[in-house]
């Protein structure tokens, strides 16, 4: 029986050894095991997604990975969970390729190591950001004028000037937009490739994953809501969508006030501020505020959330971006609500720095998975039209 | 232990399906309430841990559920596989109450889906749990939290006081202590005896060493050996066990659903001598992998291996281990630890009585081998197209049908014809009332759900009310 316990030995190697050190061949172990099993099926696009394969390449993984919304259930129902010695942990398998992924497609690729050092990225883009923007204040306004009340339309630009700062954001702007979509078109053809569940496009598949990001469909288990506490003694909730969605469209709306600055400055010449009840301060101020209850609210989740979900690596990555997010939109409501005061000009001064570093590192930080998500479930979108190319015989 | 002593009304011992649905119900009639599991609480659950769903009764299509699934229907296909081996009584009970579960089970938090995919079979009579039996444990034990049922984990009843033909107390065994505990009504829903290595060893002698077992290590058995030592009727062959052949490579315990090999009937199947030993295309695999169990078990040193070639590739469903590769017979036999020399004569052999015929693994189809013993009768298709795989085989044990027998309200029946009034029973531990032997694909949870609700309604009245009980 020598050769069987080779077998054995070799399969321990392969499905029961525990998490493997590279995430890819993770991924690949996990999803074979989860494969033969299925009973999470009706949990999210994921296990539609894995069924639709016989065995689990370099770019399914990838794929599947970006699917995952993290919202737990399939851990918690999970026969084959730690302590089990197939250690299966579908959200922590797949969030770590994700980080891998990030840093893979990241253009360009020797800022790729920012992902894992996202603490000191975060420190040194606040600190060139913030520096940058009182020293160009102090420059241009003196040092009273950093202290010293302004009134009326024109006002921020008196210390900081329009033509400046629309330079500085511009520029910073077209540059992580071009980084997002080198990264994306890599991430693309990476998951994109010939074979079986190469799909073709279609406007219907499109409108479905743009439905599906834009609700986080995939963020509540199969119906009940994403996992916080240890669902072994918890129900899950819909706290984390509810919160993703203020932060998500209160990034909207304060991207859409400044669009309408930008039409009312270009098209009427009117110049920022504008009066308390305009269109660009409401706007901004309600996108402020759900940026702020969103950010503040997943911050605290994680405090809470069962470590067990999350890949600890990635925490100053989450952090990071919420962190941003959230002093951003702060210090945007507090230069609106004392921007007559002699305050304006410090506080106009941090809460660019603190936006001149968000647009940084928006590549470079948790930003991106939304960028990945979304193409990932385009790509599940046009697979799930056409019929499985994996019709086992039912057994 | 728990509540004080006397504040007991229902001792519930067991920490699976029946054992949680006994505690729910007798809880909401207005029982105190304290469930014993033997296993800590990441290991809590039992064998319901790796279910999936359960058969039911239904008129008409009914939310995940296709078509219809008639009350004498269903007791045929009981019928069917226990050969009679069943109280009528019981388990037309079980099939009616069947209908009427699913409401109470979303209302405690299961919710249900379609039949998974490879499933198909199943979508007219199996309700599928979203997410397994794990998931709807965490919702029983969440459920159990909410309404106040006290749960102590690696806490296991060792022996039950059985006086003047009531229970009085149980005996129970935690951090390494006994401690007695009173309760004015018990449920014993503790599971079978199939991970108890020495008692397998007893019906099946040395073969049971090469035994793996599917489930839960926590199903010793303990509960069952002292009910029936106190007194209580046996019910279901003692010397028999639910065992499906699975890859001899899974873990010990809890292998679960993924252990299963669903290649069997595409190829053929040898012992360790390489030779054949039994049809495998006798009938289609969901109806035919529960005999595996036995065939292999019957083998020398329990071992066997089903060998496919190429042409069996993406026909079944994904196993949980590849397959051992290679691109001869001969080779083949090499990595599997098999003469080739008897291997290669074997395929031979079978290669050389396939007929012609319209490979078709969809029905019953012609393919079939023609002078040969033990033939193929269907889907038999030459080896000749490499690569080869080899798969082994061990038997694996689901569960056992030594019960203790109980009435139509789930009471247990004591050996000298007496009913004892406040003891019950749920799930595994009395399913040999109902399955007697064979298995009907969801019919534990069934026999779990609804005698675990009969069990718990009664021991709460026996509790709360022992005037009337």
């Amino acid at each position: 029986m020598n050769a069987l316990n080779d077998l054995i030995a070799a399969a321990r190697r392969q499905a029961v050894a525990g998490a493997l050190a590279d995430p890819g061949a993770e991924g690949a172990r996990v999803m074979g095991i989860c494969n033969s099993c299925r009973y999470c099926e009706g949990y999210c696009a994921v296990f539609p997604a894995m069924e639709r394969r016989a065995e689990f390449s370099r770019a399914d993984v990838d794929f599947l990975a970006n699917l995952c919304h993290n919202c737990g259930a399939c851990y918690y129902a999970c026969q084959y969970a730690p302590p089990h010695d197939f250690a299966i942990n579908v959200p922590r398998a797949l969030a770590q390729v994700r980080l891998e992924n990030y840093e893979r497609f990241a253009w360009p690729r020797r800022l790729a190591s920012l992902y894992r050092r996202q603490g000191t990225a975060v420190v040194f883009a606040l600190a060139f950001a913030l520096t940058l923007f009182f020293a160009l204040a102090i420059a241009l306004a003196g040092p009273r004028g950093l202290l010293a009340a302004h009134s009326g339309a024109g006002s921020f630009y008196a210390v900081l000037p329009h033509g400046l700062l629309v330079a500085i954001f511009g520029a910073s702007f077209l540059f992580s937009l071009v980084a997002l979509a080198i990264g994306a078109a890599r991430y693309w053809q990476a998951i994109d490739v010939p074979g079986p569940n190469a799909a073709p496009a279609s406007g219907a598949a499109t409108a479905q994953a743009a439905r599906d990001a834009l609700t986080l469909r995939h963020l509540d288990g199969g119906g009940d809501g994403c996992y916080v506490r240890s669902g072994l003694d918890f129900a899950p909730t819909s706290q984390r969508r509810l919160l993703h969605h203020l932060l998500f469209y209160g990034f909207l709306l304060c991207f859409a006030a400044t669009s309408v600055g930008t039409i009312y400055h270009y098209g009427f010449g009117w110049q920022a501020p504008y009066g308390s009840l305009s269109l660009p301060t409401l706007l901004g101020t309600l996108g402020g505020l759900g940026i702020v209850a969103g950010t503040a609210g997943l911050l605290w989740l994680r405090r809470i959330r069962d470590e067990a979900l999350a890949d600890p690596a990635q925490a100053p990555l989450d952090r990071g971006l919420l962190h941003l997010l959230l002093w951003s939109a702060a210090s945007g409501l507090l230069l609106t609500l004392l921007r007559a005061s002699p305050l304006m000009p410090s506080l106009l001064a941090l809460h660019l720095g603190f936006v001149l570093a968000l647009f940084l590192l928006l590549p470079y930080g948790k930003f991106v998975h939304g960028v990945y998500r979304s193409l990932a479930l385009l790509k599940h979108a046009r697979e799930a039209r056409t019929p499985n190319p994996v019709g086992f015989a039912d057994s | 232990m728990g509540p004080a002593d006397d504040d007991i009304d229902v001792l519930v011992a067991g920490g699976g399906n029946a054992a949680l649905v006994a505690a729910l119900t007798a809880r909401e009639a207005g029982a105190r309430v304290l469930l014993l599991e033997a296993s800590p609480k990441l290991w809590r659950g039992g064998n319901s841990q790796h279910t999936r769903n359960l058969r039911c009764m239904h008129a008409a299509p009914e939310d995940v559920l296709t078509e219809a699934y008639p009350e004498d229907e269903y007791f045929d296909d009981l019928l069917r596989v226990t050969g009679g081996r069943t109280d009528e009584a019981l388990a037309r009970l079980t099939i009616r109450t069947s209908a009427q579960l699913r409401p109470w089970m979303r209302n405690h938090g299961v919710r249900f889906q379609r039949s998974l995919g490879g499933t198909l079979h199943l979508a007219r009579t199996n309700a599928f749990f979203l997410g397994g039996g794990k998931a709807l444990l965490n919702a029983y034990y969440q459920a159990a939290q909410r309404l106040g049922v006290q749960v102590l984990y690696e806490a296991e009843v060792e022996d039950v006081e059985i006086e003047g033909g009531r229970f009085r107390a149980a005996q129970v065994r935690r951090d390494g202590a006994t401690a007695r505990v009173p309760a004015r009504a018990f449920v014993a829903a503790a599971g079978g005896f199939e991970s108890n290595r020495a008692w397998l060893r007893e019906a099946w002698g040395e073969a049971a060493e090469n035994f793996l077992i599917r489930g839960t290590q926590f199903n010793q058995g303990r509960l069952l050996r002292a009910l029936l030592a106190r007194g209580a009727q046996a019910i279901g062959d003692p010397t028999q066990c639910h065992a499906v052949a699975i890859d001899a490579r899974a873990p010990l315990y809890d292998g679960g659903i993924v252990t299963r090999l669903d290649c069997v009937s595409l190829g053929i199947v040898v012992n360790r001598d390489g030779q054949r030993f039994y049809d495998e295309g006798e009938d289609f695999w969901p109806k035919r992998y529960a005999i595996w169990g036995r065939l292999v078990a019957q083998q020398p040193e329990q071992i066997a291996f089903s060998i496919i070639d190429a042409k069996a590739l993406g026909r079944f469903m994904p196993p949980v281990f590849a397959g051992c590769r290679a691109d001869s017979i001969e080779e083949l036999a090499g990595t599997l630890g098999l003469d080739g020399g008897r291997l290669r004569a074997t395929v031979d052999r079978f290669n050389a009585a396939v007929q012609p015929g319209h490979f078709d693994h969809a029905v019953l189809d012609d393919c079939a081998t023609a002078g040969l013993s033990p033939s193929k009768t269907h889907w038999a298709r030459k080896l000749d197209t490499p690569p080869y795989f080899g798969f082994p085989l061990r038997p694996g044990i689901t569960f056992t049908y030594l019960g203790v027998k109980v009435n139509a309200r789930a009471q247990v029946q004591l050996a000298d014809g007496t009913t004892t009034p406040n003891l019950f029973a749920a799930g595994e531990i009395m399913a040999g009332n109902v399955l007697g032997q064979g298995y009907l694909a969801g019919i534990g949870m069934t026999i779990g759900t609804v005698f675990g609700r009969i069990a718990g309604d009664g021991a709460a009245r026996a509790a709360l009310q022992p005037a009337l009980a």
